[in-house]
């Protein structure tokens, strides 16, 4: 292995990380969403998100992938890897992260959504100002969670020929005949971002001040 | 694309049951094992003595931080380099149990934590202990307890089944894969697939459902 080897693994990282991040960025809006409109108990809708959120979690990355990468085109609409595996990858973000945020909506006290009710704030307000907040608190560690998540299941966007760690690897392994030492590289890669987000997980949960009521 | 798309796929229902009882075996042998080996993984974890906990802590952190296609990688294209030739399925059979123990281990310690003392006590106060207090009191109550996460694990196992079609084993998506290829009918046969797997997570929701019942039952 040479050092540009080693190099192209590590530019393999750069991808796995970036689609991931913008894969939670897009998604976790799109879960609160999803979440909000679940809360809000509309009839037809709840009943949408509730099939949506069921098929995408059970549904495997790579088939998402290749349903995207190479559906969509029937439609008219081609895309390019990089395109299909953001669409894929924001679309299992949203389905998981809308079950945290549904939990932590379940779990919100009540009584505090009354309140701001009965101060006559509109809609909303209450939702920004009292719910999210809160909500926000509460669901960050899983939210970090989904994140590792994510990440262990990118390797799924090779399928499309996406060069990232593990793709990069096994292409070095390939050239090398020597395949044990690129897929270390590549294994030690992944446990430092990993290791990096247990941390930053781990610093959240303590820092997220507990409800101090003050009465 | 139109809905004759669909007809072809059904069409080639053959391929697609063979890769349907191929993702199912998969899910139920792999899950299955790794059960067996997360119970058996568990009290070491639980051990007192710190070399034991340690290192099958360390094993159950790595399986927790690595992708599980790299897992797979390194078993069918690095374990060559030391002389040890396996075929793809059971390459892939190994790696799906190698990674799901380290899970179902992390799983069941996490119950056990979550017992009180005072059971476990008591089975003391009756004479039992090591063994028959591991397998009278202490494994069916975590168990039970485990049940939804286990369930959770084996939607897990489906998921990453999907991986192994890279490395040629012929389970639902790489079936799927092929007829599109064939055919080219991508998003109906793509289509037919995610929802065949979501009929598959289905049922593992329904049974998950009928142990925690039973769990409840026996727990009341």
């Amino acid at each position: 292995m040479t050092a540009y080897d080693y190099w192209s693994i590590v530019q393999g990282s750069f991808a796995t990380v970036g689609v991931s991040l913008t894969g939670i960025l897009l998604g976790v809006p799109l879960g609160l969403g999803l979440a909000l409109l679940r809360w809000a108990r509309i009839p037809v809708v709840r009943q949408v998100c509730y099939l949506y959120v069921s098929i995408i979690r059970s549904c495997p990355a790579v088939t998402l992938v290749l349903l995207i990468y190479f559906g969509l085109p029937q439609f008219g609409l081609s895309l390019n890897p990089l395109a299909a595996a953001l669409i894929a990858l924001s679309m299992t973000a949203a389905a998981f992260s809308c079950e945290i945020w549904r939990s932590s909506l379940i779990a919100f006290d009540r009584q505090q959504y009354d309140a701001a009710l009965a101060f006559g704030m509109p809609a909303w307000t209450r939702v920004w100002r009292i719910v999210l907040p809160q909500a926000w608190q509460s669901s960050l560690p899983g939210l970090v969670n989904e994140m590792t998540m994510l990440i262990k299941s990118s390797p799924a966007v090779a399928v499309i020929g996406m060069v990232e760690i593990t793709r990069a690897a096994q292409r070095v392994g390939a050239r090398t005949y020597d395949p044990m030492p690129p897929l270390m590289f590549g294994l030690c890669l992944y446990l430092v971002i990993i290791f990096v987000l247990v941390r930053a997980q781990r610093r959240l949960e303590h820092k997220t001040p507990g409800r101090e009521v003050q009465v | 694309m139109n809905l004759n798309d669909f007809v072809i796929v059904w069409q080639q229902y053959p391929a697609i049951w063979a890769g349907f009882l191929n993702t199912v075996t998969l899910l139920l042998l792999a899950g299955g094992a790794s059960l067996v080996f997360g119970i058996v993984l568990t009290p070491l974890l639980m051990s007192k003595k710190p070399v034991i906990h340690r290192s099958i802590g360390f094993y159950c952190e790595c399986m927790r931080c690595v992708p599980f296609l790299l897992l797979v990688y390194l078993i069918y294209f690095g374990l060559p380099s030391f002389g040890i030739q396996l075929s793809n399925w059971v390459t892939g059979f190994i790696a799906l149990i190698i990674y799901n123990s380290a899970y179902m281990a992390i799983i069941l310690r996490a119950a056990w934590q979550d017992i009180p003392h005072e059971t476990i006590e008591a089975g003391k106060a009756f004479g039992l202990h090591g063994n028959r207090l591991l397998r009278r009191i202490i494994m069916p109550l975590i168990l039970m307890r485990a049940t939804p996460m286990i369930g959770n694990q084996m939607t897990q196992i489906l998921k990453d089944s999907a991986f192994l079609g890279i490395i040629a084993v012929s389970e639902l998506t790489a079936v799927m894969n092929a007829i599109q290829a064939t055919h080219f009918i991508p998003f109906a046969s793509f289509l037919s697939a995610v929802l065949l797997y979501w009929l598959i997570c289905l049922v593992i929701e329904f049974f998950t459902l009928i142990f925690t019942r039973y769990a409840e039952v026996r727990r009341a």
